[in-house]
């Protein structure tokens, strides 16, 4: 740095604290006036009843007293735990599709892209086109099943059944997303390492799991949390394929949240809010893990 | 290379890998096909029950043609662009600037602000959505296209933010002391030292953000209500409660819905993917 001398400016001299100033400061403000500050006027909403017109009463903890005896949040927290351990699945189900198709045949570029797409399409023409797949009349999967023998099933409409089949949806983008992370990595991984293995033996399975997946490490941890943000943020093919029905049992804590706060419902925003309390509480454990170990990953790179 | 290639393995496993590599594809893709199928079939099929066999004519243009005309489709298809152009460039210009100053100066609470973008990315919406509902009705932008595209551009600043951050980290330090050494005033460096090189991470950006806001169903609804304002997403159910049970209409409405994504990714592939594997994974 430049020492500073008499004639230079008072803007000069400090031009190393005023400069990374004013870059952050518009990016800075829309983020705290539009994402910071909405997460503690939530939970400051959340003590209150309020229609988001007229007059708020405050009620203290009453919102959360409520949910406790609500049957309908037991029901979402549940599907949430559902959607959270299937959602998951979409992990392997990519490394599996990954290491199919990590090879160097004629047309393989095109393969993986035309796996790939389904993330590209939207939550909404997803949930589309599997509500039509699983169309009692109408629908692929009935048409085929009826090949084998085996009777209609109503997947959207049987209340044990629905949310499986919203998941199987969700499952679909997913893989696709877990799929290229991993062929991402499968490119990074050291060649010399394999044939290292090859030479001690190892072949298959324990190639995979003793040589490959440590040096996928860094994609499984992406893969992860993807995943889990993804599942607890589930609301599109919910509101698409079933509209929190048949009789609920689809419902998870986002869409409730939503229909408490906004629908013909009523608008019971405190309720609402208390709600999305709830699911940012667990959202943060995963969260708080996240940033703590990317924050682990900055302290060693500036070493 | 793992695993084997299978260039090295036996003839019956290199013939057993290409013919089921086809029929993975049309296995995994078999939903999508299935609309793509009814999308250019007469509604006479429909009504006698021919789902799945040849169709008795290809109504292609007639079908994607209603679409167009007799709905108010391109209208959504149009909001969808005047929202989603907007916020790509707010958010990425955004971004250029915080990841700048977040990627080269040394200050207090540097790591601190980097860590609050990028916790404020993962939170769920609902958290945000009575605030964020009311400022906007506050402000008179509810069901307007602005309302919409400044929560957006907010937003997607957080994920744009820990990507510039991270990119502008990967470039060589040394180029900037020496554009101070030469006495080149900070905002010079960015324009003309720093933001050159920041291309590649632009162009992943812009087309993964592209994809983000087109598909965003959320706030579209939340935000918007008519189809003055609504986007693409939002007005693909009011489309499909004009067509109700015409599933060769819903069909191409909701393929026509889901083109500009896709040929965006189809186009920027190398780009896109890029952006998704957050400069992470290399």
């Amino acid at each position: 740095m430049t020492p500073a001398t008499p004639d230079q400016t008072w803007v000069q001299r400090n031009r190393m604290t005023i400069t990374p100033i004013l870059f952050l400061l518009p990016g800075l403000l829309f983020f705290i006036v539009y994402v910071i500050s909405p997460i503690f006027q939530s939970f400051s909403i959340s003590l209150y009843e309020w229609d988001g017109l007229g007059q708020a009463d405050y009620i203290g903890l009453d919102n959360y007293r409520e949910l406790m005896t609500d049957r309908s949040f037991e029901v979402s927290l549940w599907n949430n735990v559902k959607w959270l351990v299937l959602y998951l699945l979409a992990i392997p189900a990519g490394l599996f599709i990954a290491l199919f198709l990590n090879q160097t045949v004629p047309g393989i570029r095109l393969y993986k892209s035309l796996f790939f797409f389904p993330f590209v399409l939207s939550q909404v023409v997803v949930g589309l086109v599997f509500s039509w797949f699983y169309l009692p009349r109408e629908g692929l999967l009935n048409a085929v099943l009826g090949l084998f023998g085996a009777g209609p099933v109503n997947v959207l409409g049987d209340p044990g059944l629905a949310t499986y089949g919203i998941i199987a949806a969700g499952l679909w983008p997913q893989t696709a997303y877990c799929m290229i992370l991993y062929l991402t990595g499968l490119n990074a991984v050291n060649p010399e390492q394999i044939e290292a293995g090859r030479l001690d033996g190892a072949k298959g399975w324990r190639m995979l799991w003793h040589v490959v997946l440590p040096q996928l490490k860094p994609a499984t941890f992406i893969a992860f949390v993807v995943t889990i943000i993804g599942a607890l943020r589930s609301f599109d093919l919910i509101s698409i394929m079933t509209n929190g029905g048949p009789f609920g049992s689809t419902r998870v804590l986002s869409f409730l949240m939503f229909e408490k706060a906004l629908s013909e419902y009523g608008f019971r925003m405190g309720y609402g809010s208390a709600i999305a309390v709830v699911l940012f509480l667990i959202m943060l454990i995963f969260i708080g893990y996240f940033l703590w170990q990317m924050w682990h990953d900055e302290r060693v790179a500036r070493r | 290379m793992f695993p084997t290639p299978i260039q090295k393995r036996s003839r019956p496993v290199q013939i057993t890998y290409q013919t089921f590599l086809p029929l993975a594809l049309i296995l995994w893709l078999l939903p999508l096909l299935a609309v793509m199928l009814f999308s250019i079939r007469p509604l006479s099929d429909f009504t006698n029950g021919n789902y799945w066999g040849v169709p008795s004519s290809f109504e292609m243009f007639h079908n994607y043609g209603r679409v167009f005309f007799e709905s108010d489709m391109p209208r959504y298809l149009m909001n969808s662009v005047f929202i989603t152009v907007p916020t790509v460039i707010g958010a990425v210009a955004l971004s250029c600037m915080t990841g700048f100053a977040l990627g080269i100066y040394r200050f207090r609470g540097n790591l601190l602000i980097f860590f609050m973008f990028i916790a404020g990315n993962f939170v769920p919406f609902q958290i945000l959505m009575v605030p964020v509902r009311d400022l906007t009705v506050s402000t008179g932008l509810y069901d307007t296209k602005t309302g919409l595209i400044l929560f957006h551009i907010a937003f997607q600043t957080g994920f744009c933010t820990l990507f510039m951050r991270n990119f502008i980290r990967a470039l060589p330090y040394e180029l900037i002391e020496a554009a101070r050494v030469e006495g080149v005033a900070e905002w010079r460096i960015f324009w003309f030292v720093v933001l050159p090189l920041m291309r590649p991470a632009i162009a992943a950006l812009s087309v993964l953000v592209f994809t983000f806001i087109w598909n965003d169903y959320f706030w579209a609804i939340v935000l918007t209500q008519g189809s003055g304002a609504q986007p693409v997403t939002a007005g693909i159910t009011s489309f499909n409660s004009q067509f109700v049970a015409q599933y060769h209409l819903m069909s191409a409405g909701s393929i026509v819905a889901a083109i500009p994504p896709v040929a965006m990714f189809f186009a920027m592939q190398r780009h896109f993917i890029a952006g998704l594997t957050l400069g992470a994974v290399k």
